[in-house]
This record gives structure tokens, C-alpha cells and sequence, in this order.
């Protein structure tokens, strides 16, 4: 009689180990978690930050120029966020050079840490920046495109893990009615990026940039969407300061603004 | 570099053309004045000597032809020339002065012929390099130097043992003395070989010099005087011939991993590093498939060129089957020996990207990895350069700075703005009409006059702006509202914040 129970709990517990054997290993295989330092973001954010070893999509919210360089933007400023170290290195493939390096610097990404990738097409960008990722001697590895299906998303995200390296792919619109994040794919999160009005400054000027930061989809939490303001020259992005306080938000972007 | 030794490309022969209707002197700057180095035939003709200044040799002649001396070009070819010699008449040749060769032609002139044969040969290769040459050949090196420089013959072979009596006439200078002892035998009234040779040897020791008797044994052949040749550098090269044609690509990986194995052993020893290798395989049918690689910074590791190698791997057709496989090293450095990885790994070490480029440059091509560096000035679209992906660039000004940029600045239409120096207020762009909510600006931007003269009083005025909906353009106008001559007042968009 005794011997029941114990038969029964033993395979339990095997089954227990082998879960947990499991988990850890799912755990181990995810990178470095980066965290934005917003606790209204990370609090949010299934792995509490952005993980490490995993291939994220970021769009613009609409086919606007505007919309287009603070995708951007949110971009540069992730990437310098995961290469604080001196001597990283970003890859960035892209298939057409607009870019401006003096605005990215801005963003915290310097010339001598930014090494870019230019491929004939948009197959050709995805492979080198799936030979960056899988390298590893890269701290981030961004790319653009406007097309990535769930083959190439795949192969992006098994390339990160192993390579342990973040993958930053910067979805570009195609057409204006076609949604860049309308198919599935294998990403890790789904961002959605786009302007918003500013907090009027008090004197004539213009002041820090606010985004619409959307998450569309991430594994293991909910979609939602915040206001931020934009990020400032070392990558980090900040809260708005909320209504109440709204004057002393304006001294703050004056302050930076001068 | 010359090419004979490892060095990237090779300079094309030049063929001088010696026009003799007009005289020509090299000169070169000693000290404060400028002294003919050399003269070709018409100028010594007219009178014109090596060490005469510049300036008198221009009043003297007035159609003279006078170019810079080229000491260095001049070694260089003087170089190359030694090592064309050892790679096809001898193997032991060297330079001999500023302005000889020696040749060591025992037991090799009959490959040509004969020794009178194999001289005009070499006359005959050096005019059509556009040299003029003189060629002795004697027992010793002193004699053949002095021989080719005095002789007055333009191919001139001594009998053996016939130093003394050949010499006998020449100039002392002959003897490659130095300069005091030059003077010394002046005052002494020392003129020919002759007079040295019938000098008792211990005053001549004390007067001219030691060196002077040194020289004039070896001369006459009493002192053994070596020619320490020029060894020519061979690329590093590894063979494998194979049992059995092969043609799948996991026995091709094979043979190219041995090949390489073998290569590294090569460059150890030799203390290289490879930046181009080249791989040949020869087919049974006679062709020959070649595939070659290029690393960024000079490498010796197996696992990089292997890798390299393997991406290329679909580029090679076996067909029948490979036979043989060659590993050449076209372009090689040096290399030292690097220090193993120490057990204490420093956070601070920045991981190494080389390996890394090579293998994006392999698969994309050499223009598709770069950085962006700044460029000195202050047009937007000119103030970034494409640079080297190994390259460290600097930093740009703080200015704020778009993100995008547009290919060409694209026209405003319909703007409203106050002169001169606010943002506008609204216009329209692509056919879409934006309100400005928030602008900043101006930032003056002059045209740069040393370029063109349309950019001589050129004026950009650069205002950041935010538009109704959030979105932040950067917009000029050109010209500063003010003077005309600026600019024409159009409203421009270069770039997009975010």
C-alpha cells in the first residue's frame, strides 16, 4: 500500500526535474536581458526588458517619412543600449543607404561603432545580417527591410540564439495600404513606432520628441502601448512627465532643448 | 614593395624615350644649392658635368632639359634588376653600388652561349629597358668593378690572371677607395693602379689607409671578397597530388583543409601571414579551377581560411575529378608570433572584427561592408565619407542632426514663413500640406567657395521643424533673406528626425 503513493510521486518528481530541466535550459538559451529602465515598460514586457538573444521587429505606426526615422531611431538607440561597451560593434544591413551617421551618433551610436552591410537585395541583407548574428562578435545586429517572411524570421531568431546575439529587424513599409506586421512571424516582440505631438516648450523652440511606442505582439505577456519620449543621445528613452506636472516637463525639455 | 617580394601589383616598365636633339640633367639639393647629379651624352657634350650647379649649367645652356634626380626610384631599380638576375642568369647577383650589379657568372655563361654572347644578351635586354650599360667580366669583383667603370669598352672579358696588367693603367679611383685616401694618393703623386702595385706595403698601409691595400688585394685576387646575393622572395606554396580523382565536396573540404594545415606550418616557419591566397585545382581534363580569398588583416589562422575557403567551395566545377591541388600566397605580410590567449581574459579587450569582415567581404563583396567616417565640412551631404571597415573614424559636431536623409533636397511648395530668420509656418510637401507646431533654426550653412563658383555666396538656412502630427523635418531655405545673392528663397526638406 505504502509503495502506491511513493510509484506515484516518484514519476512526478522525474516529470518535475525534466520540467524544470527544461525551463532552465529555455532560460539559458536567452540572452542578456536588457531592460529600458521604464518601470511602466518593463513591468509589461514578458522577459522584463529586451532579450538578448532574440530577433524583435520594429515598423513605423504608418508609411510616413517622419514615422519611418523614429522606427529608427528606437532602433539606434537599442542598439547603442546593448553596445555600452567600448570596442562593440553594430552591424547594420541594408540594401539602400539613407542613413545619416551624424544623426545615429546622436542617438548613441558613433561612427566607429557602427559598421554597415550592403546587400544587392533584400536576401542578400538578411544574410549577412544572419552571418553577423551568427558570428557573435557583434553586440546588436539591426536590419531593414520591407520583406521578411516567416522562413526568414525563423532562421533570424535560431541565428540569434545561437549566436547569442540581439537581433534588431527594422520592417519597412512597402506599399502604404500593406502593413509590414500584418503576416506572423517568428519574432520575439513586435514593436509598432510613431510620432506624437511634443510637449509644447514654453519659449519658441522645439523640445525632446514623443513616440507612440506599441507592442504588438511578445511572447509570454500582453500587447499594449505607451507614450514616451524619444531618446536622448546615450539611447534611453524616458516617460512624459504626466499632466499634473506638465510645467515642470516643459522647464525639463527647455532645459534640454538649450 | 617590389612585386618579386610580396608586394601588391607591379609598376609597369617604363620606356624611355631619350630624345638626343636636347640636352637633359637630373639635378638634387645639396645643402643650399642645386648640383647636376647626372647628364645624358649631348649635355656632357656641351660641356655640362655631375657637380656643377644648376644655375650655371642653365646660363651656360639655355634649351636645357633639367628634372629632379630620383635616388630612391633609382635603388629600387637597381633592386629589381638583382633580382631578375638571380631569378634568371645566376643564383648569385647583388647591387654594387649606386650604380652596378654584380653578376657571380662562374659555371652558368654557357646556359647562354658563352660569356661574350651572354654580355651582349644582357646589353641588349637592358636597352630595351631603355638602359645604357657597360659589362667587364674578370676573375675578381674588384677587377670587373673597376674594369666596367674605367674600362672604356662596353663589353669587356678578362683572361684569368691577367688582373695585375689590365689594371695596371686604370685611375686609382678605380679602386673603390674612400675619399681620403683618394686625396692622399693625389698629394703622393699616386695616379695609376700601377703606382700602388709597385709600393712597398707597409708604407702604403700608413698612408692610404689599410682599407686601400684590402682593396687593392682584392682587386688583383690576394683577398677573397664573397658576393652576398640577393635572395628573391618566393610565395609561400603548398601542393597535394592526389591517388584518385576526386569530386565530392566533402573529399574537396578535405584535401583543403591538408592544404592549409600545410600552408600554416609554412608561414610559422617564415614568420607571414596570408591577405590573399589562392587555390588551384587541376581537373584531369587539363583545366584548372581557381578560387581565391582575401583577408582583411593578415592572418595565419586555419580555421579563418578554412571557413573562407568553404564558402567558396560552390564556385569550384570537379567535372571529371580534381588531381591536384595548389595553395599559393599571391600577397603576404609579416607576421609575428601573437602571444596564446592569457588565462586572465580582460573585459576591456575588444573583440577582434577581422574574421568577421572577411567572411561578410566573401559573401557580399569588397564596396558592401563599410563605415561612415566625418569629412571635413560643413554641407550635410558632404560632411560623411564612406571608410574602410577596420578604419576608426571620429566623431561629427553636435549639432542636431536627421536621421534620414533624402537622396537630393525636394522642393517646398506653397510656403508661409516670415522673413528672415523664423521657421515656416505651413507647406506643403508631396502634395500634403503640414502645419508647423515648433521650429527651431535658423542654422547657417555658406556655400564652399573654393568649389564652385555657383557656391560663392551660396547661403543654406537649416530649421528643425514639428509638424501638427509629431513628425520633425529639416527644412532650408536658400538663401539668408537678406541679400539676393544668397539665394532665390526656395524652401527645400533634406531630412527626417524621428
Amino acid at each position: 500500500m505504502s509503495a502506491q503513493p511513493s510509484s506515484l510521486d516518484r514519476p512526478c518528481a522525474d516529470q518535475l526535474a525534466a520540467l524544470r530541466a527544461k525551463l532552465a535550459q529555455a532560460q539559458s538559451q536567452r540572452g542578456p536581458v536588457l531592460a529600458f529602465g521604464i518601470e511602466a515598460l518593463d513591468n509589461r514586457l514578458g522577459a522584463g526588458g529586451v532579450d538578448g538573444a532574440g530577433l524583435h521587429e520594429i515598423t513605423a505606426a504608418s508609411p510616413t517619412l517622419g514615422d519611418d526615422a523614429a522606427a529608427t531611431l528606437f532602433v539606434a538607440g537599442l542598439a547603442a543600449r546593448f553596445a555600452t561597451a567600448p570596442g562593440a560593434n553594430v552591424a547594420w544591413a541594408l540594401t539602400r543607404f539613407d542613413l545619416y551617421a551624424p544623426g545615429l551618433e546622436q542617438a548613441g551610436l558613433p561612427a566607429a561603432k557602427l559598421l554597415y552591410l550592403q546587400g544587392k537585395n533584400e536576401t542578400m541583407a538578411l544574410a549577412l545580417a544572419e552571418d553577423s548574428l551568427r558570428d557573435g562578435s557583434f553586440s546588436a545586429v539591426v536590419a531593414e527591410v520591407k520583406v521578411a517572411d516567416q522562413t526568414a524570421t525563423r532562421r533570424l531568431q535560431l541565428a540569434a540564439a545561437d549566436g547569442r546575439t540581439p537581433m534588431l529587424l527594422l520592417r519597412r513599409w512597402a506599399r502604404s495600404n500593406r502593413d509590414p506586421l500584418e503576416r506572423p512571424s517568428a519574432a520575439m516582440t513586435r514593436w509598432r513606432i510613431g510620432c506624437a505631438p511634443s510637449v509644447p516648450l514654453p519659449a519658441p523652440g522645439v523640445g525632446r520628441a514623443c513616440w507612440s511606442v506599441e507592442l504588438v505582439r511578445q511572447r509570454n505577456g500582453n500587447p499594449f502601448s505607451l507614450m514616451v519620449e524619444a531618446c536622448d543621445d546615450t539611447g534611453c528613452l524616458a516617460l512624459p512627465a504626466p499632466a499634473r506636472h506638465r510645467a515642470a516637463a516643459a522647464v525639463r525639455a527647455a532645459s534640454q532643448a538649450a | 614593395m617590389p612585386p618579386d617580394e610580396g608586394g601588391r601589383g607591379t609598376a609597369p616598365m617604363p620606356v624611355m624615350a631619350f630624345r638626343h636633339d636636347r640636352p637633359m640633367v637630373l639635378i638634387q639639393r645639396v645643402g643650399q644649392r642645386d648640383l647636376i647629379r647626372s647628364a645624358c651624352p649631348v649635355a656632357l657634350s656641351l660641356g655640362l658635368t655631375p657637380g656643377m650647379v644648376a644655375a650655371h649649367a642653365r646660363a651656360l645652356v639655355s634649351d636645357l632639359d633639367v628634372r629632379d634626380a630620383d635616388p630612391a626610384g633609382d635603388e629600387a631599380w637597381l633592386d629589381r634588376l638583382a633580382l631578375h638576375g638571380v631569378t634568371h642568369w645566376t643564383p648569385i647577383a647583388s647591387v654594387s653600388g649606386g650604380d652596378g650589379l654584380w653578376l657571380d657568372l662562374s659555371g652558368t655563361t654557357h646556359l647562354f652561349g658563352g660569356e661574350d654572347r651572354f654580355c651582349r644578351r644582357l646589353l641588349r635586354f637592358l636597352q630595351r629597358l631603355g638602359f645604357t650599360a657597360r659589362v667587364a667580366i674578370a676573375g675578381t669583383p674588384g677587377a670587373a668593378h673597376a674594369l666596367a667603370r674605367y674600362g672604356g669598352r662596353d663589353i669587356l672579358v678578362l683572361g684569368s690572371g691577367t688582373e695585375a696588367t689590365a689594371l695596371a693603367e686604370l685611375p686609382v679611383a678605380a679602386l673603390r677607395l674612400e675619399a681620403a685616401a683618394l686625396t692622399a694618393a693625389a698629394r703622393f703623386g699616386l695616379e695609376r693602379v700601377a703606382d700602388l702595385v709597385r709600393l712597398p706595403r707597409g708604407p702604403m698601409a700608413k698612408r692610404l689607409g689599410l682599407n686601400a691595400v684590402t682593396r687593392l688585394d682584392q682587386a688583383l685576387g690576394h683577398v677573397a671578397e664573397p658576393i652576398t646575393a640577393v635572395v628573391p622572395f618566393e610565395a609561400p606554396d603548398v601542393s597535394r597530388r592526389l591517388l584518385e580523382p576526386i569530386g565530392t565536396p566533402e573529399s574537396i573540404t578535405q584535401v583543403i583543409s591538408d592544404l592549409v594545415d600545410d600552408l600554416i606550418d609554412v608561414l610559422r616557419q617564415r614568420g607571414l601571414g596570408v591577405r590573399t591566397a589562392l587555390l588551384v585545382a587541376d581537373r584531369v581534363d587539363g583545366e584548372a579551377q581557381r578560387i581565391g580569398i582575401g583577408a582583411s588583416r593578415a592572418t595565419r589562422d586555419a580555421k579563418h581560411l578554412k571557413r573562407m575557403f568553404g564558402l567558396k567551395l560552390d564556385r569550384i566545377e570537379p567535372g571529371l575529378g580534381i588531381e591536384a591541388m595548389h595553395l599559393t600566397v599571391p600577397h603576404s605580410e609579416p607576421l609575428g608570433a601573437s602571444t596564446a590567449g592569457s588565462l586572465i581574459k580582460s573585459d576591456a579587450a575588444a573583440t577582434d572584427l577581422a574574421p568577421a569582415i572577411d567572411q561578410l567581404v566573401g559573401r557580399a563583396g569588397e564596396d558592401a561592408v563599410f563605415r561612415v567616417a566625418p569629412n571635413e565640412s560643413d554641407v550635410p551631404e558632404r560632411a560623411i565619407r564612406r571608410a574602410g571597415p577596420l578604419d576608426e573614424p571620429g566623431c561629427w559636431p553636435r549639432w542636431k542632426r536627421p536621421v534620414r536623409m533624402l537622396r537630393r533636397p525636394e522642393h517646398l511648395t506653397h510656403v508661409v514663413a516670415l522673413l528672415p530668420d523664423h521657421p515656416p509656418r505651413r507647406f506643403t510637401w508631396r502634395g500634403q500640406a503640414y502645419r508647423v507646431t515648433a521650429g527651431d533654426g535658423p542654422e547657417r550653412i555658406h556655400g564652399e567657395w573654393w568649389r564652385t563658383d555657383t557656391e560663392l555666396w551660396a547661403v543654406r538656412d537649416y530649421f528643425r521643424v514639428e509638424v501638427e502630427s509629431g513628425e520633425r523635418f529639416w527644412l532650408f531655405r536658400r538663401g539668408d533673406g537678406v541679400e539676393p545673392e544668397t539665394g532665390d528663397l526656395s524652401w527645400y526638406i533634406h531630412g527626417m528626425f524621428g
